[in-house]
């Protein structure tokens, strides 16, 4: 079936085939939701589930993603209504204030959007401010904060602690950033690493 | 200058001390090698602007770090990078306060994009010399633009004739002024720190920690050129240009590391590894990828008499097994994220270990807890020599009591003989 095709040609990261399986699908009548949920989506749950188990590494789910990126680009601009309906819910990424490396938050957001969830993305040096107009404009249900640098890890806590009152779930993540360090600034989960972050906001949006 | 007797032995007794840990002997006590970045700047209450902008001043800064902390290795103001020269390039993977960024007391940071394009590997396979020259070059300094004009390859017989005349272009002579200006201010640099590299010496009794630097081949290409994201697409989408070029770029490599250690007549060569950390590649990929031209590089360098201090930056639990293929009693690895008992196992024969205390730990734990850290780095890890303390990552913010208490306990508690 044409939704299996889709599946394993973004399993292989095969662009290509993804795009003209998609276009297929589509000439077929298949519903857009539909190829994004049992095409798209449940091929990027099989990646994270390899990665997870290590059976496939980084280059592996980043052409993956690539793929589904591409096949999204068909398919996303025929969906009725919100884009949304297709989205687990919807995540606010940033790296925080005083710092400019977004190389770990975008692969987390690359990770994010596989797994279905709309991303917001702040870019890099974000204020508080701008997470909490963020989070007001958009009703994230997660906000993801990252820091490379040891001086900017301050920059979360200020950050968790303008974002306390709006009740959105935070979690955190970059190189020198440990679990007792979210746990002290308060945040709600500290992930290692792009996969760890997708479990950590399934499991913060109780998604199981 | 002051000549100083007993700075004159205290530089003796580090440097012997540094070289016996590589040679995995057993030397009085561990030597301290903290690789502080902006640490003595912060300590001695300069912001990092004022040290990127006026170079005396970041000396005057590092001479209280000197004056209070007595490290086996220590490293001049050479990382306070000179802001206002690098101005004069319109560095566009680089920002710094004063250049981008806001607050003074920031450190600078690097801006990773793709400055070769995945569609370029034929060209740069071609003429890396005119590749780099025309075009990252050109990507990479906003001022040096007009280097793109230039293509000196196809010169030969009258091909000058085509080749020459474009020096009469405005954007080229512009970019040759740029770097007249540019090498005239650098050289001044270069003095100054040649300066503090005799003051180190003779009044602080610190040996210089670095010859030169290096990058490992995959990273050559990786961090400035490809990017993280498009150069690990690249192991799935084109695994034969990227091998091709890795292979392409070794040699190049090699040349520079050996290169800048015969400039500043100093054998350690420091090699910051990025891209070949656990969370990025498999093992099999890292021992096609990574391993075998940094392997390469190591080897080569250690034949022309260097010493590589290789910092592994990120996690590397699961590259041990690779990294005793090197000549024995001539390389360090210093190292972030790592078991260090299982390193010293692995590695202890071949390679001397240093690194692993944790930055987070030193910006906001307490003296107490990176005692304790240390002690266990040490009684793990010193004994029979091939050990050296260092910090995870280069460090800017830390506690100074902090600091001083890993001071403290490697001077007291790392002792092999009185």
């Amino acid at each position: 079936m044409i939704l299996d095709e889709i599946k394993e040609a973004l399993i292989e990261g095969n662009k290509e085939k993804v795009k003209s399986c998609v276009r297929q699908a589509l000439d077929a009548g298949l519903a857009p939701s539909a190829i994004i949920n049992d095409g798209l989506i449940s091929g990027m749950q099989v990646i994270g589930v390899r990665f997870r188990n290590e059976e496939i590494f980084m280059p592996e789910v980043l052409v993956a993603a690539n793929a589904m990126q591409a096949g999204m680009n068909i398919v996303k601009p025929l969906l009725i209504g919100d884009v949304e309906i297709a989205s687990k819910g919807t995540v606010v990424m940033g790296t925080v204030k005083g710092d400019l490396h977004d190389i770990g938050k975008n692969l987390v957001i690359i990770m994010l959007q596989g797994s279905g969830f709309n991303v917001i993305d702040l870019g890099v040096d974000a204020a508080a401010e701008k997470f909490v107009e963020a989070v007001k404009q958009h009703r994230p249900q997660v906000v993801g904060l990252s820091a490379l640098l040891t001086t900017t890890m301050a920059q979360m806590k200020r950050t968790v602690e303008a974002l306390k009152q709006s009740g959105v779930k935070v979690m955190i993540g970059g190189a020198p950033i440990t679990k007792k360090f979210a746990d002290d600034i308060g945040a709600d989960g500290y992930a290692p690493d792009a996969v760890t972050a997708v479990d950590l906001t399934r499991e913060l949006l109780g998604l199981g | 200058m002051s000549m100083n007797a007993d700075a004159k032995q205290q530089y003796q007794a580090s440097l012997n001390r540094v070289l016996d840990a590589i040679k995995l002997k057993e030397p009085d006590r561990v030597p301290l090698i903290p690789v502080v970045e902006a640490f003595p700047y912060y300590y001695a209450g300069l912001t990092i602007q004022e040290g990127m902008y006026d170079y005396h001043k970041a000396g005057a800064a590092l001479d209280k770090f000197y004056a209070d902390f007595h490290p086996d290795l220590g490293w001049d103001p050479v990382l306070m990078y000179p802001g206002k020269i690098m101005e004069l390039l319109d560095m566009k993977w680089f920002q710094w306060p004063g250049r981008g960024i806001e607050d003074p007391n920031s450190m600078y940071q690097y801006i990773e994009k793709e400055y070769m394009t995945e569609d370029e590997y034929d060209e740069l396979l071609l003429d890396p010399t005119h590749f780099i020259q025309s075009k990252w070059i050109p990507r990479s300094f906003g001022a040096l633009d007009g280097l793109k004009y230039l293509a000196l390859r196809d010169s030969i017989w009258f091909g000058f004739f085509n080749t020459f005349p474009v020096f009469g272009r405005k954007e080229v002579q512009d970019s040759l002024q740029t770097l007249l200006k540019f090498a005239e201010e650098m050289n001044k640099w270069y003095t100054f720190l040649g300066e503090y590299d005799k003051k180190m010496e003779n009044e602080f009794g610190v040996p210089l920690a670095y010859g030169a630097w290096g990058y490992a081949p995959f990273d050559w290409l990786g961090d400035t050129m490809r990017g993280t994201v498009p150069i690990l697409r690249d192991i799935r989408e084109r695994p034969d240009k990227l091998l091709a070029a890795i292979e392409r770029f070794t040699p190049i490599a090699v040349e520079a590391s050996i290169n800048g250690a015969k400039a500043s007549g100093r054998p350690f060569v420091w090699v910051w590894l990025h891209k070949g950390v656990d969370q990025l590649m498999s093992k099999e990929q890292f021992g096609k990828f990574y391993w075998p031209s940094l392997r390469q590089y190591i080897q080569e360098l250690v034949d022309a008499g260097l010493t590589p201090f290789i910092y592994v930056e990120g996690s590397y639990h699961k590259r041990l097994e690779f990294l005793r293929e090197v000549p024995k009693g001539k390389v360090v690895y210093d190292f972030e994220d790592i078991d260090m008992f299982e390193a010293k196992k692995v590695l202890g024969d071949v390679a001397c270990i240093a690194g692993n205390v944790p930055n987070a730990l030193l910006s906001y734990g307490t003296p107490a807890e990176v005692e304790e850290y240390c002690k266990k780095l040490i009684d793990v890890c010193a004994p029979g020599g091939g050990f050296m303390m260092d910090t995870a990552a280069m460090v800017d913010d830390a506690k100074p009591e902090n600091m001083q208490a890993m001071f403290k306990v490697t001077r007291e508690y790392g002792v092999y003989r009185r």
